[in-house]
Formats: structure tokens, C-alpha cells, sequence
């Protein structure tokens, strides 16, 4: 078995090109996976264009309002916004893909906007959208976004609304000094609270006919006074209703740095392990040595050990690598090592026995390669899709399927592994250990029509 | 060459097969098939394609199970060769031979090595990859891998198929030489020609069945008179034979 492992590893050498492919091709693939599933989306570009004029301002009274700068500021942290001078501009943009979407601010936005504050304005506040649906998931993209900056933007307007209706309530019940907007007038404010004391004070000379209509006058104002509180609790709470409290009742959740790197290794061992095992398998019936080999020299059972022990052995060195390589940029919990080195072993035993069985059953070197991408690539992206994205029974079938191949609990391992908060490794050991017996035995039967 | 000292033909059966059977679903490959092979012996086994040949080397190679029968070495090991030539193409041709010489657990691995490469006439390509040699270079090495463990009886499987005519009478002499220093050699063709020029012993097969055994010079006779006007051809007598039996 020692002679066959240095033959691999000596055929190994001599295709240098292939070699490196086999490497390089799941590492960038695997980096590039794990930073695009990791990395928060970065803020998306809108052209923006403003056409109200430079002056204009939003009043909601004494309590102020919004500036420009001001809107465009709070705008601009949620998006990157690039500026643009014109309409024809926007659309260029948004048709040749520099930005996400356009946003264009009319001329009569703010005056719409104050008349629907102030009076009953018929026509409301609009603001355009140019967008650029060239795909679906682009589409939905810039959906989800522009229904999510129009949200925040009705959210920090129903507050400032909300903060000037608590002031006016609160002049109401205990009275103050009121600015009139656009007439720089101030009036005093007598208030529910001061009335009422006045007219308690005036109770005592009244006849008792008048006491008693005084008292129903009184009482209403100590009513509308304790219920103008209530209503000032009642607005001040829609600033926010919902409070969120986040209790995590199932599994343990790494730094999203670690899960990057334990997609991207779990995906880098699997496609190295099951296409260099698959295809090492595979060569030897085209080779016609696997007949030679059989026949005396080694068993069919010493033979697919010997290829699960090859393909073990590139699983540590490729992954070892890629966890080297990406230390620089990202922080490795190196002092794990006693449990990294045992997770990529199972993880690398499960793909390699996976690899045994799919070039056993391709039985030619090229079928085998496509068999193992079209088996390996869809394995590895459905067993990324998280629990509540999709319905309850497709995420069963989901997650028997993935049970099924080792990338799953070849991530787990290593998450585990990587990360003290990551989840157990105890039940993913124990499921790369099955698969790897498993996918062996589906070898070995396999290899009877091999010849 | 074999580590076995030479060996005088005829000394003694070094292999005996007796009722040999094998069938595949409903064809019978092999029915009831029995005979002796000397030490030293040149045995072609001839016939039309399907005729049971392959799978009668096979079963003396121990790759396949017969349904019935039993075969006996004296010496116990059987050489194989196969059809296609079993080779690790990106490997020189000395990385091949001393990966098999390992394999076999050859005692002298380096100086088995340099015999067989003496013996191949390969001895000054030995650093060049398998996959830039010729058909006929490829089928010598492929044949030196089945002579490592030194066996005493060596079974090529249709050694000169896909060979030219040049590389053919190369290979043939290399067989030959093989047996006068003892080793029994046990080969199929459909090549009567070949059979006839290097075959001590023909055992010609059809229908899953032996209907000859003896030398070319016996088949001749067996095949009767040649018609009057035609030229002595070995193939034409086969195909007389072969008519004659009703084949």
C-alpha cells in the first residue's frame, strides 16, 4: 500500500498544472463563497438627485424640522449616494449598472410634504425611483431596499410628527406659551389644568344651580386632562412599539468571520478530496492496473483504503494551507489545533470514501470529475441554506439530503473546531464516521463491475 | 528474465486444468474444459472472437471464478499479461518496473529492475514516460511487469493486438526467448499465422469448446487435402479446419 501512495503522490508531481488547478480552483472558489456569505452587503449606490431648492426646509412648528443637509445626511449613512446633476444622468447610471437605482427628489417635494402636515393636502409627497430590473435577484434587491429606506423615512417622520403632536398635547393639558408657524406670533396657552383650577376657585360664590354646572365643566377638564396624559404615553411609545428581545433557544452561533472560514474549507476539502480520490480511482480501470493490481498484489478493500488514505492526506495539507494563508486577514484559533487536525481528518475520510464511491460507480476519470461537481457543488450550497428561509417541509428534505453527503457535518466539525462558541462536534465526528463506513461499503459493492 | 533457473520443455505438466466450466447468464463460455501445459511450453490457444479464449486465460489468472473445475500449478504462481497494456502512462518505464517489483515484494528490486530492462531492450529509455513509447514498447513492458514475481507459466492475453507488423515479430521473439529459458508461456490469438511461427502447442476452441489440441503440423493434416491451385497458407487451413468442424 506504502509503493501505491507514492505512486499517487509521484503522478501527483508529474501533472503539475492539473495539481494546481485541483488546489487553487476550491480554494478561490471557497474564499469567494465564504466572504460573499459572510460580509455584511456593502451600502448599495443610488445616483441621487436633488431638485428642491437650496433653501427649502421641512417646518413642523416650534418643535423644528428637517434641513436638507440634515435629510440628506441621514439618507446618505444608509446608502451611497452619488450625486448627480441631472435626470438623464440617473437613468445612464442606473442603465449601464454603476449604481443600484436613482433617486430623484422633485422640485415641489418638500412644499407637498408640508401641505400634507399642515392642511389637508389631496396630492402627497412623491418622490421617483429609476431602477434597472435586468434580473430577477437584482430586482428583488432593489425592491427590498427601496421599501426599506422608504420605511425609515416615514419612521423618522412619524417621530418628528409624533414629538411635535406630544407638545401641542402637552400645551393642551397644562398650557404654555404657542408659537403660530409662519406668523412669528406667540399666544399664551391657558391649558386644562390651569381652568380647571380657576373655576374651582369661583365654585365657592355660585349658586348651587350654577355650582352644578361649573362642577360638569371642571370634571370634564380634569377628564380630558388625565386622558391627554394617557394619549401622550400612547404617542410617545409608537416612536417605538416593539421592543426586541433575543433569546437563542437552539444552536451556537461563531463570529460570522469563522463560519466564513469554515464554509470556505469545508468547501475546499470537499472538492479536493472527492476529485482527486475519484479520479485516482477512476485512472487505475484506465489505465487497466486495477485489474493488475487486484490480482494478487493488493486487495480491492487495500485499494480503496489505500486512495481513502491518499485522499485523507491532501484534505490536511489543503486545508492546513488555506487556514495558513488566510490567518493574515482573519484571526484562526491556531491553539484549536487538537481539534481542527481531528475534524479535517473525519471531514477528509467522509469525502474521500464519498470519492471512492462516485469514481467506483463513473468508473472513467473525466465522468467521474463531472459526477463529483454536479454532486459536490449543489450538496454544498443547499447544506448552506438557513433554517426559516424556506417552507418547514422543503427544509426537512433539504436536510435529509445534505445528511446524506459530508459537507454538512464536515462545516460543523469545523466551526466546532475553529470556534469555542460554534456548535458541538461530538454528533458531526459521529456522522462523518458513519458516511465515511458507509460511502466505503458503497465503494466496495461499486468495484464489482469495476473491472 | 525470470529469477527461475531454465527448464527443459517437456519435463512435466507445470499446470493442469480439469473441467473447467464457466457460463454468463444463458452463454456458456467455457464448457467442460480440460488439459495439461508442459514446463517450457509454448501453448496458443486460437479461436473466433467469443470463442472462450479470454475467459479461459482469465480463469487460469485467477481473475475470474469458474462455475466448475480445478486448476493445479506445480509451482503455484501464474504470470499474467493483459490485452491492454496495464502501465502508468505519466511514470517512466523504470518507475513502472520498480513500482511492480515492490508490489510483488521482489527481493533484488534494482537488480530486477536492470535485468528487465536489459531484456526489453528498453534499457536507454528507461527515463522516458510509458505514454512516448511505441505500442509494441509499451506491450514489452507490459509484459516484463507479468514476468517480476518470476513465474513459471505466463499468460499473455492477445499480446500482439493493435500491434504493426515489425513490432509484432519484435514482441514474438522476445515470447520466444522467454520460453527457451523455461518459462511456460500461455497466450490467445486469432492470429493463426502467429500460432503456426510460435507456437509449440495449439489448442483451438469454439463454442465454448476444445475441438483441437496438438501442433500446427497436426491441425494441417487434421484439415484434410488442400484443393488443388492454392498456395500453403496457414489461414486457409485453419479456415478449412475450422469448416471441416463446422465452424
Amino acid at each position: 500500500m506504502r509503493w501505491l501512495l507514492l505512486k499517487d503522490l509521484q503522478l501527483l508531481r508529474r501533472s503539475p498544472l492539473v495539481t494546481a488547478l485541483l488546489i487553487t480552483y476550491p480554494i478561490v472558489l471557497a474564499v469567494l463563497i465564504g466572504l460573499a456569505i459572510s460580509r455584511s452587503p456593502e451600502k448599495p449606490r443610488v445616483a441621487f438627485l436633488n431638485q428642491i431648492p437650496q433653501d427649502a426646509g421641512l417646518s413642523l412648528g416650534d418643535t423644528g424640522g428637517f434641513s436638507q443637509q440634515e435629510a440628506r445626511s441621514r439618507l446618505c449613512a444608509k446608502i451611497e449616494c452619488v450625486t448627480a446633476s441631472s435626470r438623464a444622468e440617473v437613468e445612464q447610471k442606473v442603465k449601464d449598472g454603476e449604481v443600484l437605482g436613482g433617486l430623484i427628489l422633485p422640485p415641489d417635494f418638500l412644499s407637498k410634504l408640508q401641505g400634507e402636515l399642515t392642511t389637508n393636502a389631496s396630492e402627497p409627497a412623491t418622490v421617483e425611483v429609476l431602477v434597472n430590473q435586468d434580473d430577477p435577484l437584482k430586482a428583488q434587491i432593489v425592491d427590498d431596499r427601496i421599501s426599506s429606506l422608504l420605511n425609515q423615512a416615514n419612521l423618522l417622520l412619524s417621530e418628528k410628527i409624533t414629538d411635535v403632536a406630544v407638545n401641542y398635547e402637552q400645551l393642551l393639558a397644562t398650557g404654555g406659551e404657542f408659537e403660530i408657524p409662519f406668523l412669528n406670533q406667540t399666544v399664551h396657552v391657558l391649558g386644562l389644568e390651569r381652568s380647571e383650577q380657576i373655576l374651582r376657585s369661583i365654585q365657592g360664590g355660585l349658586s348651587p344651580a350654577q355650582r352644578s354646572q361649573v362642577e360638569q365643566v371642571t370634571d370634564f377638564a380634569r377628564l380630558a386632562r388625565e386622558n391627554l396624559a394617557l394619549a401622550n404615553q400612547l404617542l410617545s411609545s409608537i416612536r417605538q412599539p416593539i421592543a426586541v428581545d433575543k433569546q437563542v433557544v437552539a444552536g451556537s452561533v461563531p463570529p460570522l468571520d469563522t463560519f466564513a472560514v469554515a464554509v470556505a474549507a469545508a468547501i475546499t476539502l470537499l472538492f479536493v478530496t472527492v476529485l482527486l480520490v475519484s479520479g485516482s480511482l477512476a485512472l487505475e480501470r484506465e489505465e487497466n492496473t486495477f485489474t493488475r493490481l487486484t490480482r494478487g498484489l493488493v486487495s480491492r478493500e487495500g485499494l480503496l483504503v489505500e486512495k481513502a488514505l491518499l485522499g485523507t492526506a491532501a484534505a490536511l495539507v489543503v486545508t492546513l494551507l488555506l487556514l495558513l494563508a488566510i490567518t493574515p486577514f482573519e484571526s484562526i484559533g491556531w491553539s484549536r489545533i487538537h481539534l481542527i487536525v481531528p475534524a479535517i481528518l473525519l471531514a477528509g475520510a467522509a469525502s474521500s470514501a464519498l470519492g471512492l464511491a462516485i469514481g467506483a460507480a463513473a468508473r472513467e476519470v473525466r465522468a467521474s470529475a463531472l459526477l463529483a461537481f454536479a454532486l459536490a457543488l449543489p450538496v454544498a450550497f443547499i447544506s448552506l441554506v438557513p433554517s426559516g428561509t424556506v417552507s418547514k417541509g422543503l427544509l426537512d428534505v433539504i436536510h435529509v439530503i445534505a445528511g446524506a453527503f459530508p459537507f454538512r457535518p464536515a462545516l460543523e466539525s469545523l466551526e466546532g473546531a475553529l470556534s469555542a462558541s460554534g456548535p458541538s462536534i461530538g454528533l458531526p465526528f459521529l456522522h462523518l464516521a458513519l458516511l465515511t463506513v458507509a460511502y466505503l461499503a458503497i465503494a466496495r459493492i461499486a468495484l464489482r463491475r469495476f473491472a | 528474465m525470470s529469477e527461475n533457473p531454465p527448464r527443459a520443455r517437456g519435463a512435466g505438466p507445470v499446470l493442469e486444468v480439469d473441467g473447467l466450466s464457466k457460463s454468463f447468464g444463458e452463454r456458456r463460455a467455457l464448457r467442460d474444459v480440460s488439459l495439461d501445459v508442459q514446463a517450457g511450453e509454448l501453448l496458443a490457444v486460437l479461436g473466433p472472437n467469443g470463442a472462450g479464449k479470454t475467459t479461459l486465460l482469465s480463469i487460469l489468472a485467477g481473475i475470474t471464478r469458474p462455475d466448475a473445475g480445478r486448476i493445479t500449478s506445480s509451482n503455484g504462481d501464474v504470470g499474467w499479461v493483459p490485452q491492454q497494456a496495464g502501465l502508468y502512462r505519466r511514470l517512466t518505464v523504470e518507475e513502472n518496473l520498480r513500482l511492480f517489483a515492490h508490489m510483488e515484494d521482489v527481493e533484488d528490486v534494482e537488480g530486477t529492475v536492470a535485468r528487465m530492462l536489459d531484456q526489453t531492450g528498453l534499457q536507454e529509455r528507461r527515463h522516458d514516460p510509458v505514454s512516448s513509447l511505441s505500442g509494441g514498447n509499451q506491450q514489452r513492458i507490459n509484459i516484463a511487469i507479468g514476468l517480476l514475481g518470476a513465474p513459471s507459466v505466463l499468460l499473455l492475453d492477445e499480446p500482439s493486438s493493435g500491434l504493426d507488423p515489425s513490432q509484432r515479430v519484435r514482441l514474438w521473439e522476445f515470447v520466444a526467448g522467454l520460453a527457451e529459458a523455461g518459462t511456460t508461456v500461455i497466450y490467445s490469438t486469432h492470429q493463426i499465422e502467429e500460432a503456426s511461427h510460435y507456437g509449440d502447442r495449439l489448442v483451438v476452441r469454439a463454442d465454448g469448446e476444445t475441438i483441437f489440441d496438438g501442433s500446427f503440423d497436426e491441425l494441417r493434416h487434421a484439415a484434410g487435402p488442400r484443393p488443388e491451385g492454392t498456395a500453403e497458407d496457414p489461414e486457409n487451413d485453419f479456415v478449412r479446419f475450422l469448416r471441416q468442424r463446422g465452424h
